[in-house]
C-alpha cells in the first residue's frame, strides 16, 4: 500500500510476461515488498517532517512542501556522532583482529588432521550458540571487580593521547573479540572445508612448512571469505548492545556506542519525540545499510553458514 | 599420521624417550597448536570460564554493590527463582516467542524462498529488499516497531483502520503486546530462514523437477512431494538459530522502552535475567536464571550437534 511506485514499475514488466499465474506471483512479491520496506519507509518520511506535519499526515505519506524538515536530522547528528565514531572505532580493530585468530583457529582445524579434533570443533560450536546472558554478569564483574582494564590504563590517559572516558571501548572490543572468534572460525571453517585439498596435499608432500602453506596458499585463496566475513562480523558487532550496556552502562558516558546512545533518544518525560527519534535511527543504521546495499550478496553468504 | 619423521635424522635412533617426545612434536597436534591454541584459550575463557563464573555466582547469595560473597554456596537460588510466578510468566512467555517466533520464520522464510526461486526481473533486488532487515541493529528496528505500533498515528493502525478496526494500543496491551513483538521479530528474521531456504534449494538438482514435471506432478506437488523433504537439513539448521535467539533477544525489548522492563505481558527470561541482576542488583538470583537459560539452549544446541555429527558434517 505504501510502495505505490515499486508496483507500477513491475506491473509494466508483468505486461509482456502476460499471465494470470505470473501476475499472482508478481502481485505477492510486491506486497512482501511492501511488507519489509514500510517500517523503513514510514521512519525516513518521519524523520524529515516537522512536528506539526508529523501529526497531520498518515506515516507513511509524504509530508507536504511546508511541512519539511532537516531539524530532526540535525539534532540526531549531533547527540549521535560521538556514539557512531566509537562504534566505529572499537567494531573496526575488533572485527579484523578477530578475524585474524579465526582464520588461523580453522586452518589448524580444518586443514591439518589430529585425533580429538572434533571435540574442540564442539567447543567452539557451543560457544557460537550459547546465549550471552550466560556470561553477562561474570563480564561485568571481570571487567569492574578482578581486572580492571579501562582503570588500569588511565597512566596511558595522561600521555594526553586519548580522553579518559573512551578508555572503557578497549574492554569492549576485547569482549567482542572474545566472543566473536567461535563463531567467526566456524564460518573460515565452512570455507576451508570446501577448498580444493590437492594444492595442500602437494605442498605437503613438497615438504613445505604448516606456516608456508598457510601463508602462500591458504590466505590467498581465502581472500573472498575474509570479505564475507568482514561484512559478516562488523555488522553484527556494530548493531551489537548488550555487551556496550554492560561495560559502557550510560548512553551519555563518553564511551558510548551508537547502540547505546540511540536506545535513549528520543523519549521524555512530555512524551516521544518520533521525528527526532526515526531520524536517529537511520543515521544509526547508516553505515551498516550502506555496506548491506554495496555487499548484500557477501552478507547473504555470511548469514547462510554461519547463522543470525 | 606424522610420516614426515622420514625426513628428520631421529629415525636413525633407537625407540628411546627422545625419540618419542621429537614424534609427539613433530605430529599435527602439536604442529597446529600455534594455529588454533591462542584463539582457543581466548575463546575457552571468555565462553567456558564465563560460564563457570556465572555458575560460582549463581550458588551464593551476592547481592548489592560490592564483591562476589563467597561465604555460603547453596541453590537456594534456583528454588527461589523456580517457586517465583514472575519466573513462571517469563517462562511461558519465552516459550511461545520460541514456538511461534521460530515456526512462523521457518514457513514463511520457505513460502518467500519458493517465491523466489524462478527467474524473474529484479529478482536480485527483491531478495536484498527481504533480508535487509537483517542488517539493522535490534535497537534501530525495536524503534521503528514502535513507532508502527503507534495507538493512534502508527502504520499498522491506520492500515487496520481501512479495515474497520478501531485503533488498538498494541505495545501497551498486554493481550497483544507479546504478539506484537513476535511479529516484529518475524518481520526481522524471515529474509534470514528465506536464504538459508534458497540455498537449500539451489543445491536441489533442476532435472529432479523437470521429471516431476514430465510425470505430471503439478508445481505445489512437486514442491510438497520431492522439493521440501530435501530441505530437513537447512530446516533444522535454520530452527536452531531461530530458537537460540528466542531464547536470548534482549535487545529488541530493551529498546522498545528504553528500560529494563519490557512491555507488559512480554517480560521472557532474558530480559529477566538482566533486570534482577543490572537493575535490582540481585546478582545471584539472576545468574540463577542465566543458568537456566543456558541450560535450555543446550537442549536446542545438543541434539542438532549431535544430528550433525552422526550426518558426518561436523
Amino acid at each position: 500500500m505504501a510502495r505505490e511506485s515499486l508496483a507500477d514499475i513491475d506491473v509494466a514488466g508483468i505486461v509482456r510476461g502476460m499471465n494470470a499465474r505470473r501476475l499472482g506471483i508478481y502481485i505477492v512479491v510486491t506486497l512482501f515488498i511492501a511488507f519489509f520496506l514500510a517500517p523503513l519507509e514510514a521512519g525516513i518520511l518521519t524523520a524529515i517532517k516537522t512536528d506539526a506535519s508529523i501529526a497531520n499526515t498518515m506515516p507513511f505519506l509524504p509530508p507536504g512542501a511546508d511541512g519539511v524538515t532537516a531539524e530532526n536530522i540535525g539534532t540526531a547528528f549531533s547527540q549521535l556522532q560521538g556514539g557512531i565514531i566509537n562504534s566505529l572505532v572499537m567494531a573496526v580493530p575488533a572485527t579484523l583482529i578477530t578475524i585474524v585468530f579465526a582464520s588461523m583457529a580453522a586452518y589448524g582445524l580444518t586443514m591439518i588432521d589430529w585425533r580429538g579434533q572434533v571435540g574442540i570443533l564442539i567447543l567452539f560450536l557451543i560457544g557460537v550458540f550459547v546465549p550471552y546472558q550466560a556470561v553477562i554478569i561474570p563480564i561485568d564483574k571481570f571487567w569492574y571487580q578482578v581486572f580492571p582494564l579501562a582503570q588500569m590504563l588511565e597512566p596511558v590517559a595522561r600521555l594526553k593521547l586519548v580522553e579518559p572516558g573512551h578508555l572503557q571501548l578497549v574492554p569492549l572490543t576485547i569482549t567482542h573479540i572474545a566472543y566473536g572468534i567461535p563463531i567467526v572460525t566456524v564460518l573460515f571453517r565452512g570455507y576451508y572445508q570446501s577448498m580444493p585439498t590437492s594444492y595442500i596435499e602437494a605442498a605437503k608432500i613438497d615438504g613445505k612448512s604448516l606456516t608456508s602453506i598457510y601463508k602462500d596458499i591458504v590466505l590467498p585463496l581465502s581472500k573472498p571469505m575474509f570479505g564475507v566475513v568482514f561484512i559478516y562480523q562488523f555488522t553484527q558487532i556494530y548493531n551489537e548492545f548488550l555487551f556496550s550496556l554492560t561495560i559502557i552502562k550510560y548512553a551519555n558516558a563518553t564511551a558510548a556506542t551508537m547502540t547505546l546512545v540511540l536506545s535513549g533518544i528520543g523519549a521524555s518525560i512530555s512524551g516521544v519525540d518520533y521525528g527526532l527519534r526515526m531520524a536517529a535511527a537511520f543515521l544509526a543504521a547508516l553505515p551498516t545499510l550502506v555496506l548491506y546495499i554495496a555487499f548484500s550478496e557477501q552478507f547473504a553468504k555470511g548469514l547462510q553458514t554461519g547463522g543470525a | 599420521m606424522a610420516t614426515h619423521e622420514a625426513t628428520g635424522e631421529s629415525v636413525a635412533d633407537s625407540v628411546g624417550w627422545r625419540t618419542k617426545f621429537r614424534y609427539v612434536l613433530n605430529g599435527d597436534f602439536v604442529r597446529s597448536l600455534p594455529f588454533w591454541g591462542i584463539p582457543f584459550v581466548i575463546m575457552g575463557i571468555a565462553v567456558y570460564g564465563g560460564i563457570g563464573y556465572n555458575i560460582a555466582i549463581s550458588l551464593t547469595d551476592t547481592a548489592g554493590i560490592g564483591p562476589v560473597d563467597w561465604s555460603s554456596l547453596d541453590l537456594e537460588m534456583y528454588s527461589q527463582a523456580l517457586a517465583e510466578p514472575a519466573v513462571h510468566r517469563a517462562a511461558m512467555n519465552t516459550f511461545v516467542l520460541l514456538v511461534a517466533f521460530t515456526a512462523i520464520c521457518l514457513v514463511l522464510g520457505l513460502f518467500l524462498a519458493v517465491l523466489l526461486d524462478r527467474q524473474f526481473r529484479f529478482k536480485q533486488q527483491t531478495q536484498m529488499i527481504y533480508l535487509l532487515p537483517m542488517s539493522l541493529s535490534f535497537v534501530v528496528t525495536a524503534k521503528l516497531w514502535v513507532w508502527m505500533y503507534d495507538a493512534e498515528v502508527g502504520v499498522i493502525n491506520v492500515v487496520l483502520g481501512l479495515f474497520g478496526i478501531s485503533p488498538i494500543n498494541f505495545l501497551g496491551n498486554p493481550s497483544f503486546s507479546l504478539a506484537a513483538i513476535i511479529f516484529a521479530l518475524i518481520w526481522q528474521f524471515s529474509g534470514y530462514t528465506m536464504i538459508v531456504y534458497l540455498a537449500g534449494l539451489q543445491s536441489i538438482p533442476e532435472s529432479q523437477f523437470e521429471a516431476a514435471q514430465i510425470d505430471g506432478a503439478s508445481t505445489i506437488r512437486i514442491y510438497l512431494r520431492v522439493i521440501i523433504p530435501q530441505l530437513k537439513a537447512a530446516s533444522v539448521s535454520a530452527a536452531v538459530v531461530l530458537m537460540v535467539f528466542a531464547l536470548k533477544t534482549f535487545t529488541f525489548l530493551y529498546a522498545l522502552t528504553g528500560g529494563y522492563t519490557p512491555p507488559k505481558g512480554t517480560d521472557i527470561l532474558a530480559t529477566l535475567m538482566m533486570r534482577e541482576a543490572f537493575n535490582n542488583v540481585q546478582w545471584a538470583y539472576g545468574a540463577a536464571i542465566a543458568t537456566m537459560l543456558l541450560i535450555m539452549a543446550l537442549g536446542v544446541i545438543s541434539p542438532y550437534l549431535y544430528y550433525q555429527h552422526r550426518q558426518g558434517s561436523l
